[in-house]
């Protein structure tokens, strides 16, 4: 929030105008979102006695089992490898449909409703979306059955469903838009004339692109890849239907925790999870100054 | 885990016109009749009261909760009609029940739940004892449950059997008692014998042994349930089958054993074994209907709603040889709540009443499960379905769902057999072992392998 350019009249009126503003976000954040995390936090340091029962107290048996198990890390490696390639991919898409929307198209009222049409997919929910890929890429799917027909194959191809692969189509499938919105928003603003000038300057395509497009996106891509991050690195339905439960990640091994009621574990994997997040949302936001670029 | 019978409610799309009218006229004529025998049985539970009872419970509202399978609707809005008060059915799937009757135990009146689930409720002090004398049909629940036995036949103890989870020694007690005592933690109510379904056509021979489902032969072409605490007997079982080792007990492993179960599962996902897993009633059923497996471990009812799309499946008869295979049974009982009291309590005891009373009976037999007073069953099920359901004679006629869909042609036998020669065939039970939290440890190893 930017400071206001006229100095208040005396500073406690400010400070009471500013938690006015603040007001109504923390009656959200605390109740549903700080208590909560804290009770998740609270439940990570108590003792269990393996069925559902918790002792007040404090260990830090949970951190220990969490972190010195070799499973952790597997479970990390596969996240992250999810994230990652789910990342590029829709950072790929997602920034040269923005591009398109942005610089080729012309007429202002065909790119807001080419742009809306990019919604479209979210007019029904998430989990159709992802089911609906199951008779595309099955064995005996509409890609496989062509494949054959054309004798491009001879054997149904294994790998297009209950495979990473599927996992990953599946994610990009779902998250592109993500990427399309804040990079379209944020090219949106780059003044068409910097681009003429560079022209005339005789800048090639690339160099524009290189010197001014990317660079003047960055808020949008840091914002995208912010929400894609986020969203693949917790979520675990995505990965349990597509991977046909060949896979795991983070979510999903404490979900199962749960369901045996370990809650300090399921709740020291929650806590850790929540760290990384926080420490690559930061590393992001370090990289890029987002409230800059957007308040520019 | 979640929708069991969901798959055979859908429509049977190779109903002809012919076979259509039949059903229902078939189907009207059922109802009527069952609508008349509920109407009795309906009236009688209230005759027993002064009108006043009837006034009193109107206002009460029962909540059910449980897995879908177990729990279901249909059943819930009959017994609310038959009753007198209002029953409400929810569904949740078996970690998110036992999450919720243990951490909010007020906001549910009958909880659902299996063997392993009563102990732990017990455990936690979040049910009441059930005074069997209250119970009006107890005497006439099979044996299986009360004793421990059915036939003379010792029903196996590996895993938490029914009848190990079913006694305590007072109502408040949070320790089950080895014994039959007057308080019981669940009262069963429906339970079946689950084994393997396959492609008859593809698998080319038949399958009575656990190990074909980790036989090289159907490499990328098996699949197998993925919730641990069942998915990991269902493994036991092939390994068994195959000689690979011998349990002391497959429904309480020891760290060794878990040890040795889970490292050959990820040696067998890393050979390719396994095309999928699945955890879901329905995805059981696509995975066969869409020719991604042709063998894989199987709930009964999955295996007729794949045969309702008119692909064979068949389930397979692994009845128990040298000490080996055999059926991993489960079952699923209704325990009281702690805080029902009073009116709603008695109202509870009545709803538990009503449940042992027949008509649930006749409609879980629809769908290929039991019901644990098979006498009353028995009244609301036709002749033709007793034979075929409960006796494993050909079918005299065609077999419809529950929902009265055809589901199997006349002069079919029920894979299995007779009720008798299935559960004795039982070898092991759903379970929750002492070292749950390390077993689920070692499933996700195999999960992310």
């Amino acid at each position: 929030m930017q400071p206001s350019p006229t100095p208040s009249p005396t500073p406690s009126r400010s400070n009471l105008a500013g938690w006015l503003y603040v007001s109504p976000l923390v009656l959200v954040l605390v109740p549903f979102f700080v208590a909560p995390i804290l009770v998740v936090l609270a439940a990570s340091f108590f003792a269990t006695d393996g069925f559902g029962g918790l002792t007040p107290g404090f260990t830090l048996a949970s951190y220990v089992e969490v972190l010195h198990s070799a499973l952790t890390l597997k479970l990390y490696l596969a996240t992250i490898k999810f994230t990652v390639l789910t990342w590029i991919f829709t950072l790929i898409i997602g920034f040269l449909v923005a591009y398109f929307l942005v610089f080729h198209v012309r007429n202002q009222l065909l790119a807001i409703g080419l742009f809306l049409l990019c919604t479209v997919p979210f007019w029904t929910s998430n989990i159709i979306r992802m089911i609906s890929w199951i008779p595309l890429l099955g064995k005996e799917g509409l890609i496989n059955q062509a494949l054959l027909a054309l004798g491009v194959i001879r054997q149904p191809l294994e790998v297009l469903l209950f495979s990473d692969l599927a996992v990953v189509i599946a994610y990009v499938h779902q998250l592109t838009i993500f990427m399309i919105v804040p990079i379209f928003n944020s090219m949106a603003r780059i003044d068409k004339k910097l681009i003429e000038a560079a022209i005339d300057a005789g800048a090639s395509r690339f160099d524009i692109m290189r010197l001014i497009v990317v660079p003047m996106s960055k808020s949008g891509i840091a914002l995208g890849t912010i929400f894609v991050v986020s969203i693949v690195m917790g979520d675990f339905f995505v990965v349990k239907v597509m991977s046909g439960g060949g896979s795991a990640s983070v979510v999903s091994a404490f979900y199962e925790d749960v369901g045996v009621l370990q809650y300090p574990t399921a709740a020291a994997s929650a806590v850790l999870l929540t760290l990384v997040l926080v420490a690559i949302v930061s590393l992001i936001l370090r990289t890029v100054d987002i409230r800059q670029e957007i308040t520019r | 885990m979640s929708d069991r019978i969901k798959g055979t409610s859908t429509s049977d799309p190779a109903g002809t016109e012919a076979a259509l009218t039949k059903n229902l006229s078939r189907r009207t004529l059922l109802k009527g009749a069952a609508a008349v025998a509920g109407a009795a049985a309906g009236s009688d539970a209230i005759r027993g009261f002064p009108t006043i009872w009837a006034q009193e419970i109107k206002d009460i509202e029962l909540r059910h909760v449980g897995v879908s399978y177990s729990v279901v609707k249909a059943i819930g809005d009959q017994a609310a009609k038959d009753l007198g008060f209002k029953v409400t059915m929810q569904n949740l799937d078996t970690s998110a029940a036992i999450n919720r009757f243990i951490s909010q135990p007020n906001t549910v009146d009958i909880a659902d739940l299996e063997g392993w689930q009563a102990k732990l409720a017990a455990k936690r002090g979040v049910i009441q004892g059930i005074e069997v004398k209250k119970i009006k049909e107890f005497d006439n629940i099979l044996p299986i449950f009360t004793k421990g036995e059915i036939d003379g036949h010792k029903i196996p103890r590996q895993g938490i059997s029914p009848y190990e989870a079913m006694y305590i020694a007072k109502p408040d007690a949070t320790d089950l008692n080895d014994g039959v005592t007057e308080w019981a933690t669940f009262l069963p109510q429906v339970y079946n014998a689950d084994s393997i379904g396959y492609r008859p056509d593809l698998v080319g021979h038949e399958v009575t042994e656990w190990k074909d489902l980790i036989d090289p032969k159907f490499k990328g072409k098996a699949a197998i349930l993925d919730v641990p605490a069942i998915g990991i007997m269902d493994a036991a079982l092939c390994f068994e089958s195959a000689g690979l080792i011998k349990y002391g007990n497959k429904g309480n492993m020891t760290k060794e054993e878990i040890d040795f179960t889970c490292n050959k599962l990820i040696e067998l996902k890393k050979q390719g074994q396994f095309r999928a897993t699945w955890t879901t009633f329905d995805q059981s059923v696509q995975l066969m209907a869409a020719g991604e497996v042709v063998i894989q471990s199987m709930w009964s009812p999955a295996v007729a709603a794949v045969r309702v799309k008119e692909i064979p499946c068949v389930y397979a008869p692994v009845n128990v040889k040298n000490g080996k295979e055999g059926y991993r049974g489960w079952c699923n009982g209704m325990g009281l709540m702690k805080h029902l009291s009073g009116k709603k309590l008695d109202a509870a005891y009545e709803y538990l009443n009503w449940y042992l009373s027949g008509w649930q009976g006749g409609f879980v037999a629809r769908y290929g499960y039991y019901s644990p007073v098979p006498s009353t069953a028995k009244k609301f099920l036709t002749p033709a379905e007793w034979a075929f359901w409960y006796e494993g004679q050909p079918a005299p006629e065609v077999v419809n769902d529950p929902y009265g869909v055809a589901m199997e042609k006349a002069g079919t036998k029920r894979d299995g057999g007779s009720f008798l020669d299935r559960v004795k065939n039982i070898s092991c039970w759903n379970t929750l072992m002492d070292e749950a939290a390390y077993m689920n440890k070692r499933w996700n190893d195999f999960k992310v392998a």
